[in-house]
């Protein structure tokens, strides 16, 4: 026993009192707001879709508290600190995906009136087999997104108590947020989500402000970096800057575009050249190589954001299409101002901060947003910098709290509503639909909490654009050309679906088996699954093949360039062989999508009342 | 199950297509400003670099676009599709109204 008590003691003894009481103070109003709101959540609506009543404030606050995840809260700066330039584009993208989002899919959604991504698939084919596809992408795509945000959870929790093992903070984490979930359903995690928006906003804008005015802005530490076509950084004696490990990307590599994150592979390549002239040959090719993995970023990315069904869920939320227009410029509005910040840290991080560069895994440069703001107190604010710590460790929780919580809802909504309520079991009563939520939650929570030990070894925002590129393959194409395309049909649908999103998950499993190898190869403290792929042969050679070939390895780690047309291509050729299976009414249904509320077509496609839908 | 239980209404499909026809194209009027600037940004850093390198408070040309400005660019696009797309549709709702009281 003492065994086992002596190291706890330890860890709790070393633990920062600022850092626990503003984690813990986290946790602490997230349960008890979700227990407040569990006893005003009574009906099925009220679990799944929130009884379709909420305001566009309140809405526009909780999808941006659900979006903002680990990723965006950590996994941003820790990107632009390690790559530079070229990781702007995630927090660019992110935020601004959501106006294709806006444009082509927000409104016509809501009007439909569905509660899930795949009632949507099923009411607009007519096709029971069509839900059960939608589903497995629902939860595909809901796994891929969970993983990184259970890294963030194990990254926080051994960062706030040291020593603390990796998967000790997934397992706490995960526990508490289920338990959330399973009380109280949509409309419980509705008013935690938008309350946690607003803790973020003030967790990562309040640290910076006064960081910068202490050690130096925004703008003054990227003028210490110098670009290529200076001699000298312009800026270098006016703010402190610490000297960068062997490890870091030079200046002029980091502060430009197509840098580190998007020359890796090629840069593999080169070092393994056998010949000058093999090496000369992929140096110039290295340059067109980066412009095209920065094209597949963005496609991914905006293209991507438009098709999260964790995200896609809360427009059923709102009263009406109007409603969710709003809400969705309103989501860009705050999550925009938001993404301004973590950047900043990232640059900040560089200057203050290099010993990150020559760590790995959950010491690496993914805590640069929470190692910051104790570097005041080496500079005379040792209070200061313990609550600041505090409070950025504080929106950390939120981060990965509010995100598992909002992809909770939407894989258990796809296992207690499509599976159980639609597939298994029809005639259930709404009681026995309830009892199913709160099961299922349970269910994919410690699925969830399994798959996040794996995943030490991989940073958090590569996991989460790897989410993106399915969801860009497969739900965007869905939505996109059911919404607007009349000639579609269900064949055409499920193959285009089916087509990209398998070829983009694929391609993207064979990168990360080799990525989780090469990391478990650097002795990073990873679990088993990375130490069972590092001496593995079909690793091994998946690497040579990368080393040989850096087109196809880029190809495959941003896969949405060739998969969104392809799955679109496929979507219009099947639909075109299979056009007598078009729905007969497509017409009523294109009607009930595109217009506007005030004729009276907008039909709740399940009716709560009715307990099945129509 | 189906949605075809729902009444027609009596809209036709010139109707139906005359209103996607209207929403489509607003749509893409506005994505294609959008789309133009997510194309170009690494267009002028790939054929540009100097240019984009060039200091302005700070920061460089091409960081300060991205890191910066890009965020009101998308809002000032959203905000001019939300207002003319609820015009667009209260427009549409009326000349429907007209259509079937005739």
């Amino acid at each position: 026993m003492n065994t086992l008590m002596n190291p706890l003691l330890a860890t709790i003894t070393n633990v920062d009192p600022w850092i626990a009481i503003c984690s813990l103070a986290t946790v602490v109003i997230t349960v008890g707001m979700g227990f407040w709101s569990a006893g005003k959540s009574k009906s099925a609506g009220d679990f799944f879709v929130a009884g379709r009543s909420v305001s566009v404030g309140w809405n526009a606050s909780a999808i941006s508290g659900e979006y903002l995840s680990a990723a965006s809260f950590m996994g941003v700066a820790g990107m632009v600190m390690a790559t530079g330039y070229d990781a702007l584009w995630y927090p660019v993208c992110y935020a601004c995906g959501y106006l294709f989002l806006l444009l082509f899919i927000a409104g016509p959604l809501r009007r439909f009136g569905a509660y899930t991504i795949p009632d949507f698939a099923e009411g607009r084919y007519d096709s029971p087999l069509f839900r059960k596809i939608a589903v497995c992408f629902v939860l595909f795509i809901g796994f891929f997104y969970t993983m990184p945000q259970m890294k963030g959870a194990g990254t926080t929790l051994a960062y706030i108590f040291p020593g603390l093992p990796y998967w000790v903070g997934v397992a706490v984490v995960g526990a508490v947020i289920t338990l959330n979930v399973s009380l109280g359903g949509m409309k419980g995690i509705t008013l935690v989500q938008a309350f946690q928006y607003w803790l973020k906003v003030f967790a990562i804008t309040l640290p910076v402000f006064i960081l910068a005015s202490i050690v130096g802005h925004y703008q003054q530490h990227l003028d210490a970096n110098k670009t290529a076509f200076e001699t000298v950084a312009a800026n270098s004696a006016q703010v402190e800057r610490k000297a960068l490990p062997a490890k870091a990307p030079k200046d002029e590599q980091w502060i430009a575009p197509f840098g580190k994150l998007t020359t890796k592979a090629v840069d593999a390549s080169i070092a393994a050249a056998p010949t000058p002239e093999a090496k000369a040959t992929l140096e110039a090719s290295k340059k067109p190589y980066s412009l095209l993995y920065t094209y597949s970023l963005i496609i991914a990315l905006v293209c991507g954001t438009a098709g999260l069904p964790h995200i896609l869920v809360r427009f059923y939320t709102n009263p009406d299409g109007v409603a969710a227009k709003r809400t969705t410029m309103w989501v860009m509005i705050l999550i925009g101002v938001f993404y301004v910040f973590p950047p900043v840290y990232g640059v900040i991080g560089r200057s203050l901060t290099p010993e990150l560069y020559d760590a790995v895994g959950a010491k690496g440069t993914d805590k640069v947003v929470l190692e910051l703001p104790t570097l005041l107190a080496g500079k005379d604010h040792p209070l200061l910098g313990s609550i600041l710590s505090g409070i950025t460790c504080a929106g950390a929780f939120a981060a990965f709290m509010s995100t598992f919580s909002g992809l909770l809802v939407s894989m258990t909504s796809a296992l207690a509503h499509d599976v159980y309520g639609r597939i298994l079991k029809p005639n259930s009563t709404p009681e026995q639909r309830l009892s199913a939520f709160k099961w299922a939650a349970v269910i994919i929570g410690a699925v969830s909490i399994g798959l996040g030990m794996q995943v030490e070894a991989l940073e958090i925002n590569f996991m989460v654009g790897q989410a993106f590129a399915i969801a860009a393959a497969s739900y965007f194409p869905l939505l996109f050309m059911s919404v607007w395309w009349r000639g579609m049909t269900m064949k055409g649908a499920a193959t285009g679906m089916l087509g990209g999103g398998l070829t983009a998950l694929a391609a993207i499993t064979l990168t990360s088996i080799s990525d989780v190898a090469n990391a478990a190869a650097k002795k990073l403290p990873a679990a088993d699954v990375a130490a069972y792929w590092v001496d593995h042969p079909i690793a091994k050679s998946i690497a040579n093949f990368w080393v040989a070939h850096p087109l196809a390895r880029i190809l495959c780690e941003q896969p949405a360039i060739w998969a969104v047309p392809l799955s679109i291509t496929l979507m219009i050729v099947v639909s075109k062989a299979t056009a007598r299976s078009i729905p007969a009414d497509v017409r009523m249904k294109m009607l009930v999508l595109h217009a506007p509320e005030a004729l009276g077509l907008k039909q709740e496609y399940i009716k709560e009342h009715e307990g099945l839908g129509h | 199950m189906k949605t075809s239980s729902t009444p027609d209404h009596g809209h036709t499909d010139g109707f139906l297509a005359h209103l996607m026809r209207d929403q489509l194209k607003l749509s893409i009027a506005c994505a294609l400003f959008f789309v133009t600037a997510l194309v170009a940004l690494p267009l002028l850093n790939y054929f540009q670099p100097q240019f984009m390198a060039q200091r302005v408070a700070g920061f460089t040309l091409s960081w300060l676009i991205l890191g910066v400005l890009f965020f009101p660019f998308v809002w000032v696009i959203s905000y001019i599709f939300i207002k003319r797309s609820i015009a667009l549709e209260d427009a549409e709702a009326a000349a429907a109204k007209d259509g079937l009281k005739k």
